[in-house]
């Protein structure tokens, strides 16, 4: 395996962790309005992902570095050519990251309401236009001999995208109501419970949806065969069984399973996008790959090098400090704010 | 407006922005460490007070700097396309670097930092703190291993149409790198220093309960402060006379020197005409810059003309002359508050050791406006080094008008520098007033969470 690929291997691992963790992140915000009654209660939500969303976060940030890293002609690409989307997600996560630290810094209904929507909001947009970004990846977007976007902001609502992004929030919001009923306990935990129930059926048809389309819309039968193999089947058949754990009132195995089906969209659509990029629909000859678009042989080697020295630790304290706060939260216990 | 100018127009805007907030965090994560330490190893709660009162202040001052830190990593793509073609493969390796040695550890750890009061000992508690500022200082130390390469192209070799990394430790080893990192941790110590000594001032004014706290926290500041505000200096003064050899052309502009003199006077006061570069009307005393590039008397300073001329023959036509007023200006601001504030950190410390810290109203008085120098001469100081960088985006290898992104228009920036202005003056505003509150707040009377000695 040469270098080239190993990074396409690296980056869809740092989007498949940036997915699965800000996942339930930004579903977990998306419910936050809806699921609280009351302050107590919107602040045990807000809880059970304060410790770790910012980490999270950083999964998002470390795909956006090494894609600049390893390909730059992507990077420049893609944030250039994506560009009102990217304004759009940027504003969004700024005001999200803001808002779980002020929220609670001023004692007064209006202020913390505001800050919820403002959370609502700010989870929404980034699971709607990430979910829209890898799908026109996948579906082709105008890019010239040039290796430049030469279509608008309008060219990536097509229905395809469009369905991808649909497809996005609707899992993020499970995966996050089964995070919730996972991570509380009592009457929120029953609530969040009966949520997730309710949310099995769309999130499930919108993920079947875009499994349809991808096949009818893009190449991906060309190119990997009608026999779509181990990866997109667990894509979709994890998430059959979600709605089985949701009744038996297990949580941590619902949960999982939002995970993996989370974790194997992802890898379906860079396994359909290999070795591309992103996909030119003016001409298959002008579509990035990861030999037009990488960095120099040296560049990627030492890359290869510090990422595997260091993606172990972060896996190892990251998982330590999801087992610090391995309890789950209550109305009664002690909540830092 | 072209497309060019106001992706210019943004980026220094969030950057100054984004910038805005480092410094304290820098600065801030190490001092409340030493707190946090001092506490699990002497066990008085003074300074777990001081601990949390900081640590308050400190986490909405950090909220900013990383979402405005998103923008940034973003950004170089999504306005200057060509540069990201042209650097990329020596310029994103030090920024995922950045992502994977230091953001993860400064993320995570200070989410455990938060949460994690009545979940784990004193003595882990404590540790984490320290990940959190080594991890915060890392991060600057990789920005600044990027920021250096465009001040001083190492290390790489021009292939296929662009710069390649030909040398990693070449990019580490670059003598920008250890310069500029000292200058930007240690100011950011000092920023973190008047900060504290500021707000405590404040408190030691009005007597505010728990004057304990406070004037530990003066007297913490003080130290610290001058450590970081001597340092920085000394610091500056090498980073100087290191530019001057290797960019001559903007210590040129940062002293107005038109032309090249043996020895070179250094201007105190300089009002001049930068169409015709000429002096309108100048004080300098003689010899004085010669001695700052070269420590003694003589030795030749070059000057802009003669840089100018320089440029064109090894570089082509074109201009080659940054801004000369906003370089001199800035840079001038930039030293004064230094100066400034060593003083005030002198006469603070004369007060503290004669303990009279709480009989000089006046200059607490001072010391509570002084919050405003360090954050003035980080600004002006990172305005200076980027303006008089240009018209080179990266040093003698790509200008800055080459780098913009081609297909990104005029409206399109124009829709995002209003977006990312309004957003970012709303939060500077809320921001501002949030830090205010609990700022003047003080300590309040009974710790909101169980002593972290009795957690298990």
């Amino acid at each position: 395996m040469d270098l080239n690929t190993l990074w396409f291997i690296l980056i869809t691992v740092l989007f498949v962790g940036f997915f699965f963790l800000e996942g339930f992140d930004y579903g977990v915000g998306i419910l936050l309005p809806f699921l609280g009654r009351n302050d107590t209660e919107r602040r045990v939500i807000i809880n059970t992902i304060g410790p770790v969303w910012d980490g999270n976060e950083v999964w998002m940030i470390t795909a956006g570095g090494a894609s600049f890293a390893a390909f730059p002609a992507f990077y420049a690409t893609l944030f250039s050519g994506f560009y009102l989307a990217l304004v759009l997600l940027l504003l969004a996560l700024i005001v999200r990251g803001v808002a779980f630290e002020f929220r609670s810094k001023i004692d007064s209904p209006r202020w913390r309401g505001r800050w919820d929507w403002i959370i609502f909001v700010g989870s929404l947009v980034p699971a709607l236009l990430w979910g829209v970004a890898i799908c026109n990846l996948l579906h082709g977007v105008p890019i010239d001999a040039d290796m430049t976007y030469v279509g608008s902001f309008f060219t990536l609502l097509n229905p395809y995208a469009l369905a991808g992004g649909l497809a996005a929030v609707a899992l993020f919001t499970l995966h996050g109501a089964v995070f919730l009923a996972l991570k509380t306990d009592g009457d929120l935990r029953h609530r969040a419970r009966a949520i997730a129930a309710k949310l099995w059926l769309p999130a499930t048809g919108l993920v079947f949806l875009l499994a349809l389309l991808t096949a009818l819309m893009t190449d991906v039968l060309a190119r990997l065969g009608y026999d779509p193999g181990v990866v997109p089947a667990t894509a979709v058949l994890a998430l059959l069984f979600v709605r089985y754990f949701i009744k038996k009132e297990r949580e941590g195995w619902a949960f999982i399973l939002t995970g993996v089906s989370v974790a194997f969209t992802t890898i379906t659509i860079f396994m359909g996008l290999f070795p591309r990029l992103i996909v030119s629909s003016l001409d298959p000859a002008w579509s990035l790959t990861i030999h037009n678009a990488s960095s120099s042989p040296y560049t990627l080697k030492v890359m290869t090098i510090v990422a595997l020295t260091l993606v172990p630790f972060v896996l190892a304290y990251q998982a330590w400090s999801y087992w610090v706060f391995r309890k789950r939260l209550t109305v009664e216990s002690h909540l830092e704010y | 407006m072209d497309a060019l100018l106001l992706a210019r127009w943004q980026f220094a805007i969030t950057t100054v922005y984004h910038f805005f907030f480092v410094p304290l965090t820098l600065g801030l994560s190490v001092l409340i460490a030493i707190m946090e330490t001092k506490y699990v190893r002497s066990g008085d709660e003074t300074y777990r007070k001081m601990t949390r009162f900081w640590g308050k202040l400190f986490l909405i001052n950090f909220a900013l700097g990383v979402v405005t830190g998103i923008v940034q990593e973003f950004q170089f793509g999504m306005n200057w396309s060509e540069y990201s073609r042209f650097m990329g493969d020596i310029f994103g390796a030090p920024l995922a670097i950045e992502a994977l040695l230091a953001f993860y550890i400064e993320s995570t750890f200070l989410g455990v930092w938060i949460f994690g009061w009545d979940r784990l000992s004193p003595k882990v508690h404590a540790t984490v703190a320290w990940l959190v500022a080594i991890g915060a200082n890392l991060s600057a130390l990789w920005i600044l291993v990027a920021n250096s390469f465009m001040q001083k192209p190492t290390g790489y070799v021009l292939r296929h149409g662009r710069a390649e990394m030909a040398d990693f430790w070449a990019l580490l080893g670059n003598g920008h790198v250890w310069v500029q990192w000292p200058h930007v941790f240690t100011a950011s110590i000092a920023t973190a220093a008047f900060f504290v000594a500021g707000i405590s001032a404040y408190h030691l004014m009005r007597r505010s309960p728990e004057i304990e706290v406070f004037r530990r926290s003066f007297r913490w500041a003080v130290v610290y402060g001058l450590i970081g505000t001597a340092a920085v200096i000394l610091v500056g003064h090498t980073q100087a006379q290191y530019m001057t050899r290797i960019q001559p052309m903007k210590m040129a502009a940062a002293e107005a020197l038109w032309n090249t003199e043996d020895p070179a006077a250094m201007s105190i006061f300089t009002i001049g005409n930068e169409h015709e570069r000429k002096d309108v009307f100048a004080i300098r005393i003689p010899g004085l810059l010669s001695f700052l590039a070269h420590n003694r008397f003589s030795g030749a300073v070059e000057g802009i003309n003669n840089l100018q001329d320089d440029y064109v023959q090894r570089y082509g036509p074109g201009d080659y002359v940054p801004p000369v007023a906003i370089s001199y200006w800035t840079f001038r601001i930039m030293v004064g508050a230094g100066f400034l504030m060593l003083a005030l950190l002198l006469l603070s410390l004369r007060a503290v050791m004669k303990e009279k810290t709480l009989d000089s109203p006046r200059l607490l008085k001072y010391m509570l406006w002084a919050i405003a120098l360090p954050y003035l001469a980080n600004t002006t100081g990172w305005i200076f080094t980027e303006i008089a960088r240009q018209p080179w985006i990266v040093f003698g290898l790509l200008k800055t008008k080459d780098a913009v992104s081609p297909n990104v228009s005029a409206a399109e920036v124009g829709f995002s520098l209003v977006a990312f202005t309004l957003v970012y003056g709303i939060l500077m505003a809320v921001d501002i007033y949030l830090l205010k509150h609990f700022a003047t707040a003080g300590v309040p009377e009974q710790a909101p969470t169980a002593a972290p000695a009795e957690a298990g």
